[in-house]
């Protein structure tokens, strides 16, 4: 094959993109058409709860779309880490969706559902013999880190995609993947090279972001033998060396080495050069197989329930002395906390300041305030929701009331926007799982399944 | 002397997983980049002190074809964990902005 032609709707399906762009997409005849679904950027939550950080109605719009385009052309349409997270709920969720848009628009395909979430028994008997290792700063896996983890799943490369593909799946759902997998994985199995398609696929998995004006929309990838060549549909965009080298580096430690499940995508000695005033042709790039084919596994706890209350203040009596007023505060809640039963083992509180360091917290090097207004967010962690509504009621009101030195305002000393002030934010959950797997089947973590929508 | 918010292009940060910060500068003109990399003073010690990190911590790579400097280091608090200020990391690299490059 001379050429084999990508286009990627948006950066996560649900962040909207131009109906145009996608018309011009398919007139540019591509051989498959997607979306990434999530990312763990968002935070722990979402893979915690189940739940996704775009909207139902969002998705509906975007997935509708592209399964409309995708049937009129005879394409495959892949959704990679649906529902956000994609976790078994995730997974779930989009089957459910793309199913209602089928009844609606009288769609039929051979839908497949690869799953990602794994199984405690397997991630205990992957501990027992070795085959895991701690990504970051993670310390090894432990048995008790599995049992103490609401969730946890593999993230696939693109076997399990090629495999839904030669099985003549026309919609692929997939939860938890890498995200240039979907994408490396069609491309690779219609005889392209594999680092070229693997570079297409870091280019298509945040839509249009190696564009200018930088917005959530399509783009459109050539794979060629020994490069590829990144442009966007929509006309008020435009590929440039310097947008399409900005989104080479885009959230990877390294700019010239992205591991990837399978091998290492080598990006130190790839050429950005325009071809046209609104596309870019990248070579160079090189894909060295991995010894050791590995999976990277992601798992959050919960870490408790938290609550929040967001005030303000304009006096510049108290801004003066906001660090001993907090100090103040601190100690003042502790004690009233303990007084109603709640020793400090049992909650954590955190005032974000805003106007001091509210954005950049410990890293902050500005020290000295310039603002005339300072903004709070209280925030409490507790063992149960009621402790974290407790206390962080108790902080809330000694925000307001607390004494200091030179106090003026004998009423209150804060503003608070909202009645209720009190915001409840359910369980918090923070990474625990972040580590690999050596498999000797890159499709074994992941068993797909089949339907006739 | 030139403040790199004055001569970069681009200049931002962002997560690199949960547990990482990644900062990244760019510009638009080859030979100002080789001009500014020359210097030595973007360097994994400048994250090193501007962060609060240590030097063996920062992974710093200049990025020749695309005229680009990248700096990784641990997060202060990983993503979304109590006390995070900054889940995706977004907005970590003003420090970098007011950073002095003694070009002739």
């Amino acid at each position: 094959m001379q050429e084999y032609r990508m286009l990627s709707t948006s950066g996560i399906l649900g962040y909207g993109y131009a109906e145009d762009s996608l018309k011009i997409g398919m007139s540019w005849e591509p051989h498959v058409i997607g979306c990434d679904g999530g990312s763990t950027d968002p935070g722990p939550y979402y893979l915690g709860a189940g739940k996704s950080f775009t909207s139902r109605l969002s998705v509906k719009r975007d997935l509708r779309l592209m399964l409309l385009a995708a049937m009129a052309a005879r394409i495959p349409c892949i959704i990679g880490t649906s529902g956000g997270a994609g976790g078994e709920p995730h997974l779930r969720d989009t089957a459910a969706l793309v199913r209602e848009i089928a009844r609606e628009e009288r769609l039929s395909f051979k839908m497949a559902l690869i799953h990602a979430e794994q199984p405690k028994r397997d991630l205990l008997s992957w501990i027992e013999k070795g085959l895991t290792k701690p990504l970051s700063r993670m310390k090894p896996l432990e048995a008790a880190m599995v049992h103490n983890a609401e969730r946890i799943v593999g993230m696939m490369g693109p076997e399990p995609f090629m495999k839904a593909l030669d099985e003549g799946a026309q919609v692929i759902l997939a939860g938890r993947s890498s995200d240039p997998a979907q994408w490396a994985a069609p491309a690779i199995r219609a005889g392209m090279a594999p680092a070229p398609s693997w570079y297409a696929g870091k280019m298509l998995e945040c839509g249009a972001e190696p564009t200018v004006p930088k917005e959530p929309d399509c783009i459109f990838l050539r794979v060629r033998d020994d490069h590829v060549i990144c442009e966007p549909p929509n006309p008020i965009r435009r590929s440039t060396p310097l947008a399409v080298a900005n989104f080479a580096l885009h959230e990877n430690s390294s700019p010239i080495h992205h591991v990837e499940p399978g091998g290492l995508l080598d990006t130190s000695a790839c050429n950005f050069i325009p071809v046209s005033d609104r596309a870019v042709k990248i070579d160079g790039m090189t894909w060295t197989p991995a010894d050791q084919y590995t999976i990277k596994l992601e798992g959050v706890e919960k870490a408790g329930y938290r609550a929040i209350a967001i005030c303000g203040t304009r006096d510049p009596v108290l801004i003066g002395q906001i660090d001993s007023y907090l100090e103040t505060h601190r100690t003042k809640v502790a004690a009233k906390a303990q007084s109603f039963g709640v020793p400090p083992e049992d909650y954590s509180l955190n005032v974000h300041c805003y106007g001091r360091d509210g954005v950049m917290g410990g890293w902050e090097p500005e020290r000295a305030i310039t603002s005339h207004e300072l903004g709070f967010v209280i925030e409490v962690l507790g063992k149960t929701q009621d402790i974290a509504n407790a206390v962080l009621a108790m902080a809330r009101t000694s925000m307001l009331h607390a004494d200091f030195p030179g106090r003026l305002c004998k009423e209150g000393n804060m503003a608070f926007p909202f009645s209720p002030s009190d915001i409840e934010m359910g369980a918090m959950y923070r990474f625990s799982v972040f580590h690999t797997v050596a498999v000797d089947d890159p499709c074994a973590m992941f068993p797909i399944e089949y339907e006739k929508v | 002397m030139a403040l790199i918010r004055d001569i970069a292009q681009i200049c931002k940060s962002k997560n690199a997983g949960p547990f990482n910060i990644t900062i990244d500068v760019l510009f638009e003109d080859h030979a100002l980049y080789h001009r500014v990399k020359a210097t030595g003073v973007l360097s994994a010690p400048l994250f090193a002190r501007l962060y609060g990190v240590s030097v063996m911590d920062v992974l710093f790579t200049p990025y020749d074809t695309a005229a680009a400097f990248k700096a990784t280091f641990p997060r202060r608090i990983p993503a979304g964990d109590f006390g995070d200020t900054d889940v995706y990391g977004a907005q970590q690299h003003a420090p970098l902005l007011d950073i002095d490059i003694p070009l002739d």
